[in-house]
């Protein structure tokens, strides 16, 4: 019997070890988010947070639902492949609200030379215009119609009426 | 328990709150996106950028980046003759308003536009220490900015400077590769306002993208293979002095 009769003190050590665990594990679940490790060393939550964030631009795929006419233009022009809103700016809301959001009106001589300007940094088989010799002050669209650039020898373009 | 008029009238209320809180609580769902069926990337074929710096505003009002920051930015390389070690890179406010005129017959010009790379072995994420950001089951390397400390050891670990300490949030912040568009099928703010198609987003698990045609066509590369990061940006006919 005398092997086993300081035990207390084992048992003593053994029971504080159990509840300092215990207090580690419920210290633990409490601070880690319940989704951490769900696909990985993060958040899982993470990704549908970062999914819900709101849209500003709505996609070109949206105008087209409602504008089909312009997109019936635009898609036999050179500017087929130049989306809405890189010239009309983000509309996310005017998609939502049509008839209160409205776009705002678009400054071609600030636009067109956006990209147009010439430079010799740009691709050599890209339009380019140097604007004062080009048009003499003129706005672009006396004779570029912007969503089909291309003058048509036939008829004048007449402006974005 | 019968329901009387006055427990009804306590109920009501509390009944339209918790619903009011069903309603709010789950944020817009994309029920059809499955994170194990997509692996992004970005191609960039600099053939095609003109320095509109129409992906720079556009990056800039998706994501609210604050001014003078940066997730998606355009850079203009002159490079004289065979001096490919020392090119003139500059990216005036990241090329938003556009670049300054070029001489003419002085070397070559061309613009490079760069964003995160979205690195399958990504540094950032590993130097972490509490996991705040990662790389998602689809290939897209994200901050968690409810769990980032700010540290700013990522800031630093990133081979390719696409990261930043967020002014006001002051935590660390970059390129989500639009992750609330595309989870919802669209494409990113800067793909959907290049005007030219010189970005283009691209879903590496779909067979069906138009990259993989590309990538069998042309001689592509990433930025600074030699760090082993394997980067999911593909630049077409990028010159040798790009860093």
């Amino acid at each position: 019997m005398s092997a086993f009769k300081d035990a207390g003190h084992l048992f003593r050590f053994a029971a504080l070890f159990v509840v300092g665990t215990l207090i580690l594990l419920g210290l633990r679940a409490h601070f880690i988010p319940h989704s951490f490790g769900q696909y990985g060393h993060y958040r899982g939550d993470a990704l549908a947070e970062i999914a819900a964030h709101p849209i500003h631009f709505a996609g070109h795929q949206t105008c087209e639902t409602c504008h089909s006419d312009i997109l019936d233009i635009k898609i036999k022009g050179k500017h087929a492949h130049v989306n809405c809103e890189a010239c009309h700016g983000a509309l996310a809301q005017h998609a939502d609200d049509p008839t209160n959001v409205t776009p705002p009106k678009l400054d071609t001589a600030l636009l067109c030379v956006r990209c147009h300007a010439a430079s010799a940094a740009k691709p050599k088989n890209f339009p380019q215009i140097h604007a004062e010799e080009h048009s003499g002050g003129l706005p672009c669209e006396t004779c570029h119609q912007p969503h089909s650039p291309a003058i048509d020898a036939g008829k004048p373009a007449g402006g974005a009426q | 328990m019968t329901i009387n008029r006055r427990h009804f009238m306590i109920l009501m209320p509390a009944a339209a709150i918790a619903w009011q809180s069903v309603l709010a609580g789950t944020p817009e769902e994309s029920p059809n996106y499955k994170t194990s069926e997509h692996w992004w990337g970005m191609l960039m074929d600099i053939s095609k950028c003109i320095g509109c710096g129409n992906c720079v505003r556009a990056c800039q009002k998706e994501n609210d980046v604050p001014d003078g920051f940066f997730r998606t930015w355009v850079e203009r390389y002159h490079v004289t003759d065979y001096n490919l070690e020392n090119p003139q890179v500059i990216s005036p406010d990241g090329g938003k308003e556009g670049f300054p005129a070029v001489e003419e017959d002085a070397g070559k010009y061309f613009f490079v536009p760069k964003l995160c790379n979205h690195c399958a072995d990504s540094p950032c994420t590993q130097v972490c220490p509490v996991g705040a950001t990662f790389v998602s089951p689809d290939g897209v390397v994200l901050v968690d900015q409810k769990y980032c400390l700010g540290c700013a050891y990522c800031v630093q670990a990133c081979p390719y400077g696409c990261r930043y300490i967020h002014p006001e949030k002051h935590v660390a912040d970059k390129c989500t590769l639009c992750y609330h568009r595309i989870t919802k099928g669209l494409t990113t703010a800067c793909c959907e306002n290049c005007p030219t198609g010189a970005r283009q987003l691209a879903d590496l698990k779909n067979p069906n993208d138009p990259i993989h045609a590309f990538l069998k066509t042309h001689k592509v590369q990433v930025l600074k293979p030699q760090m082993a990061t394997r980067p999911k940006v593909f630049y077409n006919e990028l010159d040798g002095s790009v860093r």
